[in-house]
């Protein structure tokens, strides 16, 4: 930053650092440093002189898009095909969340108010499966999308489907975690007034719960939508259909000009769902 | 865009008929199902089918033992550091991205509210041009993040060659575009009073967002930016199927060989490796916050 300190007055001393805050810079720009040479990365031969040029060659190769009817056609097509990936992985991603996450969080299986008169098995089991429950949402969460991806092609065959498949069940790892954090995390005063009633525990949950949840619940379903159209548009990279199967094929034969016009579908297909997302957001919650 | 307009006239009684956007948006939203059902060819049969989970079987059972001979084990070391690497530098470069782009695109400091009330007042000219650079820091990081990273590697491969460097690069301009738009959110949701108080005292802009907006924002920005370098390990895990190095370009030679066992191993090593950056990350949030 050029930006430079006012001189008119001496600014008083800012507060001293800790050694550990030091040190953890000092660590953090060593780590820098040591990926830098980690990686091969190299800023002189990226912006020098020859590597701007080469950039520039292969910019102005992209130029200009090729906007044919028949390939707009197919790009269309595409794009129709990856939104379709992104929105029924979500909505599968939903489900799958919703199934495990009344398991996977520690208030509602087996700890806490709920479960203070329990004997000691009963709660052992319980136990039991929330721990199961979490191992799996980490397992779902743990594999990318592009290797789920992969075996579902090896399941059910080339195309679309096992594009949504495979966003379906990452995404429901992820979501199923964020869903129990969001549980765990509701107000327990509706909770103890409801139990102090005699309700039973489905009805703890369906009226002191889900009605703090579902606005949470909601919000992070639309959010990672919005991150869901990014990965369907590049699931067709291991035949998983969609607008990523035509990137492949343009980038490995060279079609720069088709490549651009797929380039600008992907922007605005995510442009156009963050703008639909946003407003369901604001009309939503 | 539409605003939306909260309508308290209608709310008291949760109850009475669903309203006319209720409406729309449940057929809508079956509508949308249903064309996608289409669209994407939804096979239930097939996943079903005998055949299908006993692939399935084969490949589970096909990676276990998972593959933890010496010499792999070795192999295995150099691309997962790379990994780590990759996602250190990218997250440092969509860090120096972000940062001036995000104060760039923050509305409170270029265009709007009580910083310019005074001085772009029946000042056209001058409101343009505060709007302008906003408006191109906008749609600069909306470019940055609407590509998927992926895409930007495949982009830097062809530019810089193979290897981790363009993965690097490509998180960095795709992360960029994130922790710009994050940033400029997190500026403009501070408490305007301080900013205001600055104002009062004749601070110019930059003293304005250097001693009011900064120390509110700050520990938002590293939290954030904390969370995508989580991201990135993920991120940059995957960007070596394209060939931008680093532990998912095991990954796709594992599974381009059928190779099961290490196709699982490796997995379990990136799970390690997530959860590990996950609690390190964790750790160093609740400090800042």
């Amino acid at each position: 930053m050029a930006w430079q300190a006012p001189t008119a007055r001496p600014v008083p001393a800012p507060p001293r650092t800790s050694l550990t805050t030091r040190l953890g810079w000092a660590a953090l720009a060593g780590a820098l440093i040591w990926s830098y040479r980690g990686t091969a990365a190299d800023v002189t031969a990226l912006l020098g002189p020859e590597g701007l040029a080469r950039m520039g060659a292969y910019v102005r190769r992209l130029f200009p898009p090729d906007l044919s009817a028949p390939l707009l056609r197919e790009v269309a097509a595409s794009a129709a095909e990856t939104f379709a990936i992104s929105f029924l992985g979500t909505l599968l991603a939903v489900l799958i969340a919703l199934g495990l996450t009344f398991f996977a969080s520690a208030n509602l299986a087996f700890s806490g108010l709920l479960f203070e008169l329990e004997r000691p098995a009963v709660r052992a089991a319980r136990l039991l499966i929330y721990g199961s429950a979490r191992g799996l949402l980490n397992l779902l969460r743990t594999i990318p999308e592009i290797v789920w991806a992969i075996i579902f092609v090896f399941m059910v065959g080339l195309g679309p489907f096992p594009g949504a498949l495979a966003l379906g069940v990452h995404t429901g790892g992820v979501l199923g975690k964020l869903f129990a954090e969001v549980l765990e995390n509701v107000d327990p005063q509706p909770i103890e007034a409801l139990q102090g009633t005699g309700a039973g525990r489905l009805q703890v949950v369906a009226y002191g719960v889900l009605p703090q949840a579902l606005p949470h619940f909601l919000s992070y379903t639309l959010y990672r939508w919005e991150v869901n159209i990014r990965v369907a548009a590049i699931m067709g990279f291991v035949g998983a259909g969609g607008l990523g199967q035509r990137i492949h094929l343009a980038i490995s034969l060279f079609l720069e000009q088709q490549l651009l016009t797929l380039i600008l579908a992907i922007y605005v297909l995510v442009t156009a769902v963050d703008a639909l997302s946003a407003f369901l957001r604001r009309r939503l919650l | 865009m539409l605003p939306s307009t909260p309508s308290p006239a209608a709310a008291p009684s949760p109850r009475s008929r669903p309203s006319g956007f209720a409406v729309a948006f449940g057929l809508l939203f079956g509508l949308t199902t249903a064309a996608s059902w289409w669209a994407a060819r939804v096979d239930l049969a097939t996943l079903f089918s005998r055949e299908a989970l006993g692939n399935a079987l084969a490949f589970l059972a096909g990676g276990f033992p998972p593959a933890l001979s010496p010499a792999f084990l070795r192999l295995l070391f150099r691309p997962a550091l790379e990994t780590v690497q990759i996602s250190l530098l990218g997250t440092a470069i969509a860090l120096l991205l972000g940062f001036p782009l995000g104060i760039l695109a923050t509305a409170s400091l270029a265009h709007a509210g009580p910083l310019h009330e005074l001085d772009l007042a029946g000042r056209p000219l001058r409101r343009a041009l505060r709007f302008l650079p906003y408006a191109l820091a906008r749609a600069l990081l909306s470019l940055f993040r609407s590509v998927p990273e992926l895409v930007w590697a495949l982009l830097f491969v062809r530019a810089v060659g193979l290897g981790p460097f363009p993965g690097v690069l490509a998180i960095g301009v795709a992360y960029g575009g994130i922790l710009g738009k994050v940033y400029s959110e997190i500026f403009e949701a501070v408490d305007p009073r301080p900013l205001e108080a600055l104002h009062g005292t004749g601070a110019s802009r930059w003293r304005v967002f250097w001693y009011g907006m900064v120390p509110q924002a700050f520990p938002h920005l590293v939290s954030y930016t904390l969370y995508r370098w989580e991201c990135a390990i993920r991120a940059s895990a995957v960007l070596g199927f394209v060939g931008a190095g680093g532990i998912g370009q095991q990954i796709e030679i594992s599974m381009r060989m059928f190779n099961f066992p290490e196709v699982v191993t490796l997995i379990v090593v990136l799970f390690l490796m997530v959860a590990g950056t996950d609690a390190l990350s964790l750790r160093l949030r609740r400090r800042v916050l």
